[in-house]
């Protein structure tokens, strides 16, 4: 079982409501986020392009994370999910620094805190993940990799998609289609 | 003559005096960030649900608010059934909780008192505060009748006041969302077509395969609905054609995007109309059958080419050409957005009709993929007596102008409340429910002039907004999410009923607009026209009258009706009657050639900016609504100022750095009391500078919003009137940038 | 232009708009540890090679701060922490892959080591020194038996202390100014060299001294070498690392590593110390002092300016 993401950067509009949809669904402190959207802009008036992302923890498979930690807080779960057991982790900040894409933070409470695929509080239980489900645009897509007939498998078979900083070498698993 | 109203900040607010705080359950939680992460430590809660519908904007989206076992709202979530939102709410609604949390709420009743030479407000009781209401209110009505007491209203409140003002006697009731916003479009349509767009839009965005944005930045404004359904059309392939002067969001998903010069989309709109028509690329049967007055607008478009539209819009001839064809070849399942925001030059009415008979002339209009023909449920009015008949009607307000307006037009009660030859009397007391009408209106010395000659001004709010200041009394409501209103019946496409129902108390000692009406209406001696006993009791009468009951609606939020009459569409060779006076579709509008107006639009040139100045152009973001959302903090933590939007090639020019604050200063010397930060973006023409609407808060209680980035209306006090229905054009401002200023700018409203 | 944005605001406390989740805790320690570790390199080398009295300060006294520079240093770590009650899930597991469970299982065997070697050489201090108690006696006497397996035990472990916070930065791809397998040995070497300096610094030996002050030259000589080829590495390396590079090259860190660790720090005590050996007459504490100050500044510097490369936004 492998978890994974996709989302549609033709179809986001950057509007930010699964930044929102994680905050009240998972308790995220206000003043801190764990996904994001990140506009891109090339060209010169009028000759432009855009692209817009919903970004968040790439729950890579290869993660830097997962290898600096030093208790083994921070791990792989279930469908290559990468979670923070919080009464593991001693704050020590490692995984926070060995992120490429920075999508850890210090939560209040003492441990890191980042996207957690809303894997117990919602996908054990048959939902999709907080942001997915309340995408205005249905832009976003997951599942099991897997599984061939899953959201995700299907739209990736069938559309172009790249990944973020491939050349870092954590292969992440959320996919951007193009 | 009243004493000069005082701008007095909320946070004067006095010791002593009859303060009663009756504590309602006095929430002791902090923000929702309560730092319970669901792990190990803290297992998953059990959640309850009730249905309510948002309040944020007009969408009012149907949902559920999530409480955890302790009562605490937890989160609001879509109602799969409900054809606003279906089952996914917006970014504001999913941060509505922000707006139950927010501490910086107004909590108890104020009431403006003289203490020490200077006005400050006392905290009051609810007794205490509706009492001086009615008896001000008394007051008026004896001695200049009840029509001079105006409601300004937006949103659920609304329904309440008006009721209530209607049995005092007065009609004088007017939202700002007319002639503010939608105003043209509405007259515009309805003199084409004999009908009016509706709120949400009558726009079947799904299954078209075209859909033009001429001033329409979907994406950027969060129409829930048309946001979603654009992503579905984008998703089957439908071609979006976005004209704007600014690369927006929706124009970076566009096969074609017309970067037009701004104030020149008339000419672009007669173009397209001269290409369809040459070309014979419009519905032949449908204009032969259901419209008035071809010949004359062949004849009137016959000089407006693409080559002459070239030189106005600056747009390729052959894009214009091109983009015809794309509509044509979609036809009729081709949308050319209507728009929201619509009032702009003060022609806007005119640019409207250019649309209307755009939408006429690819057969549209009644059509799959265009436009579908809404319905509302018929819901019966709990029967109260009869309404005294007000002696003058708000149209009275404005003197006879703006007859083919079909909404009051706010800004004309607004000049109305100024004395002036032109009438014998003037408005005495506003009552202002959910609107900041300082940023709502443009031209804020007006507005300002206006409230000075007020004897009475009630502004009932759940935030301490900038309009605040400047009340008699001042009620808090409490939010959506803590009362009951009345059920939402809107024009979709099957007929639907959505219930609000509270999911906490309110907290402090606010009260639900229903509360506030009914409790005023009873000191005025009002009471017969509220017979029920409470909220519930009416909402259960009027479901029980439509089939349903309150108990099933509290349990599925949102209850689909079949349609009665009609298809979705018009049947193939069905005669329509058109509601005009020609009973047809009026390419040729007599109504407006009635009223001496140009019955087939003309290109008017606007005013361009003068010398080392830009046009203020100003939008919405995804994540705000108006200037309301400012303060919410779970939005403020997306984003919590606007930027400046300047080009490259100006920010080289004025020597501006990515990130650097500067004020700005209009064409009548007016500078902003705040400073924003430049964004140096290749997505501005360098005519323009862009900021989004709603920021510049200069309330001190409005701890997440005061100061931060620049209100745009306090630089839009250049407004153009449009004679047909009296809306107020605001993009014809223009701005220079001020780099040098100290850091504390002087405050404007002090 | 091209423009890359985060639209939602994103403003992570010690993450945005540069990361900040390490202060001084950590440099302080890493150059804590460091000079304990050049520290007990140098007294276990020389023990072994049976030196102890050719250098006693080196092998009897210097290794007297390294158990205070020890727990300041593991107190330091300990107030960084973010989670302090749990910090003792560190000792529940041995992560290989992760060079800070190494550095906390070294830490644990380097720290008692260096008791252990403190009460040993306990006379140098206290010549009247009784341990009293006859278990404590055997005990000393069966350490001082196994001296020299102590002293390899010593010297690995500290070379790994000395080592391992720089693999421990290196490893984290996602700053790519760590991201060099430079950056340990470089550590180490500095870290042999503040030592080395240190124990110039106490010792009142003349031959020991000199001995050191080579010692430290060719140290230092190692170092810039390293730095040199650490530059010219990324300069030669990626984007991502042209552009950390470039904080020392006209960025905001510029000034500071160069003139502080590279001339103060490096340079002008190697040149005071060819001067020395050439046979100019000078006070022999001013070179150590500032290779120690540029041990420091050292750590900060790379510390911070770490944080601040980054490959997005």
């Amino acid at each position: 079982m492998r978890y994974a993401m996709a989302v549609d950067t033709r179809k986001c509009v950057g509007c930010s409501d699964c930044v929102v949809a994680c905050q009240t669904e998972n308790n995220v402190p206000v003043g801190f986020c764990r996904d994001w959207v990140v506009e891109v802009i090339d060209g010169t008036y009028p000759k432009l392009e855009i692209e817009i992302r919903s970004e968040r923890c790439n729950h890579c498979e290869n993660s830097p994370c997962v290898r600096c930690c030093p208790t083994g807080a921070s791990h792989y779960a279930e469908g290559g999910v990468v979670l923070v057991t919080p009464h593991k982790c001693i704050g020590c900040g490692a995984c926070i620094a060995s992120c490429p894409y920075d999508a850890r933070y210090p939560h209040p409470d003492g441990h890191v805190d980042k996207c957690t695929f809303c894997l117990h509080n919602r996908v054990e239980k048959g939902l999709d993940p907080a942001c997915v489900s309340v995408c205005p645009t249905k832009c976003m897509y997951f599942g099991d990799l897997d599984d061939p007939s899953s959201s995700v498998s299907k739209i990736l078979k069938v559309r172009k998609f790249k990944t973020l900083i491939p050349e870092a070498g954590t292969r992440p698993q959320l996919y951007f289609l193009i | 003559m009243s004493t000069r109203r005082d701008f007095i900040k909320i946070s004067s607010i006095g010791l002593g005096g009859t303060a009663v705080l009756a504590g309602v359950a006095k929430w002791g939680l902090g923000k929702p960030s309560d730092t319970m992460a669901t792990n190990a430590l803290h297992p998953p809660k059990r959640f309850t649900k009730t249905p309510t519908y948002c309040e944020i904007c007009f969408w009012q989206c149907a949902g559920w608010v999530y409480k955890d076992e302790e009562g605490k709202i937890q989160k609001i979530t879509g109602n799969d059934d409900d054809q606003h939102c279906n089952g996914r709410f917006c970014p504001r609604g999913t941060g509505g909780i922000g707006q139950y949390y927010d501490e910086d709420r107004l909590k108890t009743p104020l009431i403006r008192t003289r203490e020490n030479g200077k006005d400050i407000f006392r905290e009051a009781s609810w007794d205490e505060a509706l009492d001086y209401i009615a008896a001000k209110m008394k007051k008026i009505a004896k001695e200049h009748g009840p029509e001079c007491i105006a409601l300004f209203t937006h949103g659920s409140g609304g329904a309440h006041f008006s009721h209530m003002l209607k049995a005092f006697g007065s009609a004088t009731v007017a939202a700002p969302s007319f002639a503010q916003c939608r105003g043209p479009r509405e007259v515009g349509f309805l003199t084409t077509f004999g009908d009016i767009i509706y709120s949400p839009e009558r726009i079947d965005i799904r299954n078209t395969r075209c859909m033009v944005l001429i001033g329409s930045h979907l994406g950027e404004n969060m129409h829930n609905g048309q946001v979603q359904e654009m992503s579905d059309a984008i998703d089957r392939g439908a071609t979006i054609i976005t004209v704007d002067p600014r690369f927006s969001t929706a124009a970076g998903k566009s096969k074609y995007w017309l970067p037009i010069k701004p104030a020149t989309d008339l000419a672009l709109l007669l173009a397209w109309i001269h290409v369809l028509i040459e070309n014979n690329w419009y519905d032949k049967e449908y204009v032969e059958k259901y419209t008035h007055g071809f010949d004359e607008l062949k004849e009137h478009v016959k000089s407006f080419t693409p080559e002459w539209a070239f030189g106005i819009t600056t747009i390729d001839p052959n894009i214009i050409r091109e983009t015809a064809r794309e509509m044509y070849n979609a036809a009729p399942s081709v949308i050319v957005n209507p728009g929201r925001h619509v009032t702009w030059y003060g022609d806007d009415t005119q640019r409207m009709r250019a649309v209307a008979i755009l939408t006429a002339l690819l057969g549209s209009w009644g059509r799959r993929g265009g436009y579908y023909k809404p319905e509302k449920l018929h819901l019966e009015n709990y029967p109260v007596p009869p309404f005294p008949e007000p002696k003058r009607k708000p149209t009275d307000a404005y003197n006879g102008r703006y007859q083919l307006a079909n909404e009051v037009v706010a800004n004309g009660l607004c000049d109305a409340t100024i004395p002036s030859v032109e009438r014998a009397c003037n408005l005495q007391a506003w009552i202002v429910n959910g609107t900041n009408l300082l940023a709502a209106f443009p031209n804020q010395a007006n507005t300002l002039e206006a409230i000075q000659n007020l004897q009475l001004l009630v502004v009932v709010d759940t935030m301490p907004v900038e309009l605040t200041g400047y009340a008699d009394v001042v009620l808090p409501e409490c939010t959506y999410l803590e009362r009951y209103d009345m059920l939402r019946n809107s024009n979709h496409r099957q007929p639907n009923l959505a219930l609000r129902m509270p999911a906490a108390e309110p907290r402090w000692n606010t009260k639900p607009a229903s509360w506030i009406a009914r409790e005023l209406a009873a000191k005025l001696g009002l009471s017969a026209w509220f017979p029920w006993k409470d909220m519930e009791e009416l909402l259960d009468w009027q479901l029980k009258s439509a089939g349903s009951s309150l108990e099933e609606m509290k349990k599925i939020g949102v209850k689909n009706f079949p349609r009665e009459v009609d298809d979705l569409y018009f049947t193939p060779g069905e005669d329509v009657v058109f509601n005009t006076t020609t009973g047809k579709i009026e390419l040729y509008s007599t109504d407006m050639e009635g009223e001496g107006f140009d019955p087939l639009p003309v290109y008017t040139p606007h005013e361009e900016p003068p010398d080392g100045y830009y046009r203020l152009n100003y939008g919405r973001a995804p994540m705000h609504t108006f200037s309301r959302t400012a303060n919410n903090p779970n939005l403020t933590d997306l984003m919590d100022e606007n930027v400046l939007w300047v080009n490259p090639k100006v920010a080289r020019l004025w020597g501006l750095k990515n990130g650097q604050p500067v004020k700005l200063k209009n064409q009548d010397d007016i500078i902003s009391t705040f400073s924003i930060k430049v964004r140096i973006t290749e997505r501005i023409r360098w005519d323009s500078v862009y900021m989004v609407h709603g920021f510049g808060h200069n309330n001190k209680k409005l701890s997440r919003a005061h100061g931060r980035g620049i209100n745009d209306t306090e630089l839009i006090t250049r407004v153009h009137v449009d004679p047909v229905m009296g809306g107020t054009g605001m993009r014809g401002n223009f701005v220079t940038f001020i780099t040098d200023f100290e850091k504390s700018g002087k405050e404007v409203l002090s | 232009m091209k423009e890359e944005l985060i639209v939602s605001g994103r403003l992570n406390h010690l993450i945005d708009p540069q990361l900040h989740i390490w202060h001084w805790h950590i440099p302080l320690y890493l150059f804590l540890g460091g000079l304990a570790a050049g520290i007990l390199f140098f007294a276990a080398l020389f023990t072994i090679r049976g030196k102890e009295n050719e250098y006693p300060t080196s092998v009897k006294l210097a290794p007297f701060i390294t158990p205070v520079l020890l727990i300041i240093g593991l107190l330091a770590l300990f107030f960084d922490l973010n989670h302090k009650l749990y910090f003792w899930q560190l000792y529940t597991t041995i992560r290989i892959e992760s060079p800070m469970s190494w550095g906390a299982w070294v830490l644990m065997i380097v720290t008692p080591l260096s008791f252990i070697w403190c009460a040993l050489n306990i006379k140098t201090i206290f010549p009247a020194w009784d341990w009293k108690y006859d278990w404590l006696k055997e005990l000393e006497a069966f350490f001082r038996k196994h001296v020299i397996v102590i002293s390899w035990i010593m010297l690995i472990s500290s070379l790994i202390l000395g080592v391992y916070t720089g693999i421990l930065f290196s490893a984290f791809n996602a700053r790519p100014l760590w991201n060099t397998s430079i950056l340990g040995p470089l550590f180490l070497t500095s870290g042999l060299s503040t030592g080395a300096a240190v124990i110039v610094l106490m010792s009142k030996n003349k031959h020991e001294r000199h001995t050191f002050a080579k010692i430290d030259l060719m140290l230092i000589g190692i170092e810039l070498f390293l730095i040199t080829h650490m530059f010219m590495g990324f300069l030669a390396s990626t984007q991502v690392h042209i552009e950390a590079a470039e904080l020392f090259l006209g960025g905001p860190y510029t000034t500071p590593f160069w003139l502080f660790v590279v001339t103060l720090g490096l340079g002008i005590p190697a040149i005071l110390e060819l001067l020395e050996i050439r046979g100019y007459k000078m006070p022999y504490y001013i070179a150590p002092a500032l290779v120690i100050f540029g041990g420091l500044v050292f750590r900060f510097i790379i510390a911070y300016a770490g944080q601040a490369s980054r490959w997005l936004y």
